[in-house]
């Protein structure tokens, strides 16, 4: 069984994070892993992805095929789209819904969100103003996180993904973990509300 | 202590040359090679052991420090990005020839696609043009285990030997099975001056030495245990495939059953191994990330009677990195897209942080040199780079670490006015000085601004050398102290910014303006640690 998976967002957004909870929580239960990140230039403001293969058999390729990828998870809409090519036909898409425009020919909104729409499997939240109304600002990632775990499901439980992030946060404090837990939370309930 | 551990492949080279006994660790940062280096600075080991892991001024000075402690006895790495290469060939294709007492490793990360780089030069052809070993691991485990290898085969052959990385293994995670610790090597200098002294009497002798080993060296190579010839139960003759370091991965991904592969992580090339594949099968495709290294000496091999595919032949692009997909294809695998492109989509290019000081620097810059219709200006390496994208669009160049003086001064040599250089106070002290000391020398009419940040910011903050020094710098390489400035780059400042400019254009000579200014993510980060700290 595998699961491939391609974060995406922009520099500064958060999606290694992300990628640390999901490989911990990987590691501990003993699955094949490989986290393709970019760095260096590409950091700074501009769209940043990273690839993420799991499975319970070894991985060759530290890079997903095109059309294979199960699911995306983004924490920006536009750049949920620019991984189309690489998403599986039964794939999901799990993506913030707010754009972060800090370029001058940022697409129209609406259209973007229609074009998200139409595809088969979205689930799709403004994660960062959920995050700011329960006084979380920092954990929207996690929020994010929450809301892809039903489809993490076939391979990483919710208790194993919340035991990750209590593993990976500690260092941060407990004010951190727990914040982090609850913005978890949200976003499971944010997915299963729609 | 045996276990597994979750590693980048930089960070599996970094702790395999740490269990192999390392002693010295040398770099200058550079994507996508910069966490090898980082994580032997942050390791305990490293530290109890006393291991050297401070950043050094450039490839060059890193390349002979290196050289110096494996001359001393110990064993040492060299780190660099593949353009590092071109700054430390001197010193690295002449350790060749002098040959090396400690085991001595220079690693290479290659960047395919330019991810991060001014270009995708392949570092396999230094480690031929050099005549030494050359390792390419094809996942994280093999950078972790060629480790040990690598400064083995080193010391057995006393030569250095080249070890190469591209991006996608540098910069991708795995699970790795770590080994125990091996000690260190006592102190024990050389004593053979004949070896060390290249004048041309001794350097014939070595050099000939070195052209003596060739055939230890392709044994070495032959034999290697990272190379493989997989023939199938039931091979397919149609064709054959040589898969090189990290394309391997990429083959196992979608190759069909049946095709023989030689899987090649050690060279030089097997040769011994490619005609035996050849008798296989009716045609070799070569699958390797970079230039067509392989390809062409297979095809000097059968010359034009066997036929060779690959990069040259067009199965595969000739530029950019490899990925599933095109190897895939040149397989003859089926795949592709379910989705189309999509149609709300825009380029999000990289750009300078918000509340950048270059961003400062840029501003000024602009409205100035609207001033001058025929201002060139002339870039460099680093963050900087990015005043060419809009909204600044401010550059007229940026070529190698240092050219921005350089180019300046051959400018107004042949006449350009204004000629101005963008240098960052990284990239200055790496191969900014000595151009410096050239326009100095002839009283160029040149303007350089030294964008000092105080870090070395594009690959993530590492120690710049020359921090705090830059007055004396460039006072002692004789800049005229009424024409070195030092301001601070801040909108508030514009004014007073905007007129030294001018009047140092106007200044028919070398001047040299210092903004300074710390870098916002460096702050950033020695915030969120003192209150971390503080909590």
């Amino acid at each position: 069984m595998k699961l491939d998976i391609k974060l995406s967002g922009v520099g500064g957004q958060g999606i290694l994070s992300i990628a640390t909870v999901i490989g911990e929580a990987a590691t501990a239960a003993g699955l094949h892993l490989k986290q393709a990140e970019v760095h260096g230039m590409s950091q700074r403001g501009g769209d940043v992805q990273s690839d993420m293969r799991l499975s319970t058999d070894g991985i060759c390729s530290d890079l997903i095929p095109l059309g294979q990828a199960d699911l995306i998870i983004s924490m920006e809409p536009m750049e949920a789209l620019r991984y189309l090519p690489y998403l599986a036909p039964k794939g999901a898409v799990i993506t913030s819904s707010k754009p972060l425009v800090n370029i001058p020919n940022y697409p129209d909104e609406a259209a973007l969100l229609a074009e998200l729409d139409a595809l088969p499997h979205v689930v799709r939240a403004d994660i960062e103003t959920l995050a700011r109304e329960h006084a979380m600002p920092k954990s929207a990632n996690m929020i994010l996180l929450g809301m892809a775990a039903p489809s993490l499901k076939q391979l990483l439980s919710e208790e194993q993904l919340r035991d990750a992030i209590a593993r990976v946060f500690t260092r941060k404090g407990m004010e951190i973990v727990n914040a982090n837990l609850e913005a978890f939370k949200l976003g499971l309930e944010t997915a299963s509300n729609r | 202590m045996a276990e597994k551990r979750l590693l980048l492949g930089d960070e599996a080279v970094a702790l395999g040359a740490l269990h192999a006994g390392l002693s010295g660790v040398y770099a200058y940062p550079g994507t996508p090679s910069t966490e090898i280096t980082e994580y032997i600075q942050q390791s305990p080991l490293a530290r109890e052991r006393g291991v050297h892991s401070r950043w050094c001024t450039n490839e060059k000075t890193a390349m002979e420090a290196a050289l110096g402690m494996s001359y001393a006895g110990k064993r040492a790495l060299v780190c660099m990005k593949h353009v590092g290469m071109n700054v430390c060939a001197d010193a690295f294709v002449n350790a060749a020839v002098t040959g090396v007492k400690g085991g001595l490793v220079v690693l290479a990360a290659d960047d395919p696609s330019m991810h991060s780089s001014q270009n995708e030069q392949d570092s396999r052809f230094y480690g031929k043009f050099a005549m030494v070993p050359i390792l390419e691991p094809s996942d994280q485990q093999e950078a972790y285990d060629m480790m040990a290898h690598a400064f083995a085969l080193s010391e057995q052959l006393r030569l250095p030997v080249l070890m190469r990385l591209v991006t996608r293994l540098a910069h991708s995670r795995a699970a790795v099975q770590t080994g125990e610790a091996q000690a260190q090597n006592a102190l024990d200098p050389d004593n053979e001056r004949t070896h060390w002294v290249l004048l041309p009497g001794n350097a014939r002798r070595q050099y000939a030495s070195l052209v003596a080993k060739q055939p230890e060296i392709a044994a070495c190579a032959e034999e290697s245990a990272f190379n493989r010839l997989e023939i199938p139960a039931h091979a397919d003759p149609d064709f054959g495939v040589i898969a090189a370091g990290i394309a391997y991965n990429y083959v196992q991904e979608s190759v069909p059953a049946g095709v023989p592969i030689m899987k090649v992580s050690q060279y030089p090339l097997p040769i011994k191994e490619v005609r035996k594949l050849a008798a296989q099968c009716g045609r070799i495709l070569v699958v390797e990330d970079g230039q067509p290294f392989v390809e062409e000496q297979v095809r000097g091999i059968f010359g034009e009677e066997y036929p060779v595919s690959g990069r040259l032949s067009g199965e595969l692009p000739r530029t950019g990195e490899l990925t599933p997909d095109s190897v895939a294809a040149a397989l003859g695998v089926e795949g592709g897209p379910a989705f189309a492109d999509a149609h709300n989509l825009a380029p999000r290019p990289p750009q300078l942080c918000q509340g950048c000081g270059h961003r400062d620097v840029y501003t000024a810059l602009n409205q100035v040199a609207a001033e001058y219709p025929n201002a060139r200006i002339f870039g460099d390496i680093g963050c900087y780079t990015l005043g060419a994208l809009p909204p600044f669009r401010a550059i007229d160049s940026c070529v190698d670490m240092g050219a921005s003086i350089t180019m300046a001064k051959g400018a107004a040599d042949a006449g350009v006015y204004p000629a101005i250089a963008v240098i960052g106070d990284s990239t200055f002290t790496h191969s900014g000085m000595t151009g410096l000391l050239d326009a100095v020398n002839e009283g160029a009419d040149i303007t350089v601004i030294i964008s000092d940040n105080l870090t070395t910011a594009m690959t993530g903050g590492q120690d710049s050398a020359g921090t705090h020094k830059f007055e004396a710098i460039c006072l002692a390489l004789g800049v005229e102290r009424e024409h070195l400035h030092v301001v601070v780059p801040l909108p508030k400042n514009m004014e007073e910014i905007t007129r030294i400019l001018r009047d140092e254009i106007n200044y028919h000579g070398v001047s040299v303006i210092i903004p300074q200014r710390e870098c916002m993510q460096t702050l950033g980060r020695k915030l969120r640690q003192k209150k971390q700290e503080t909590k």
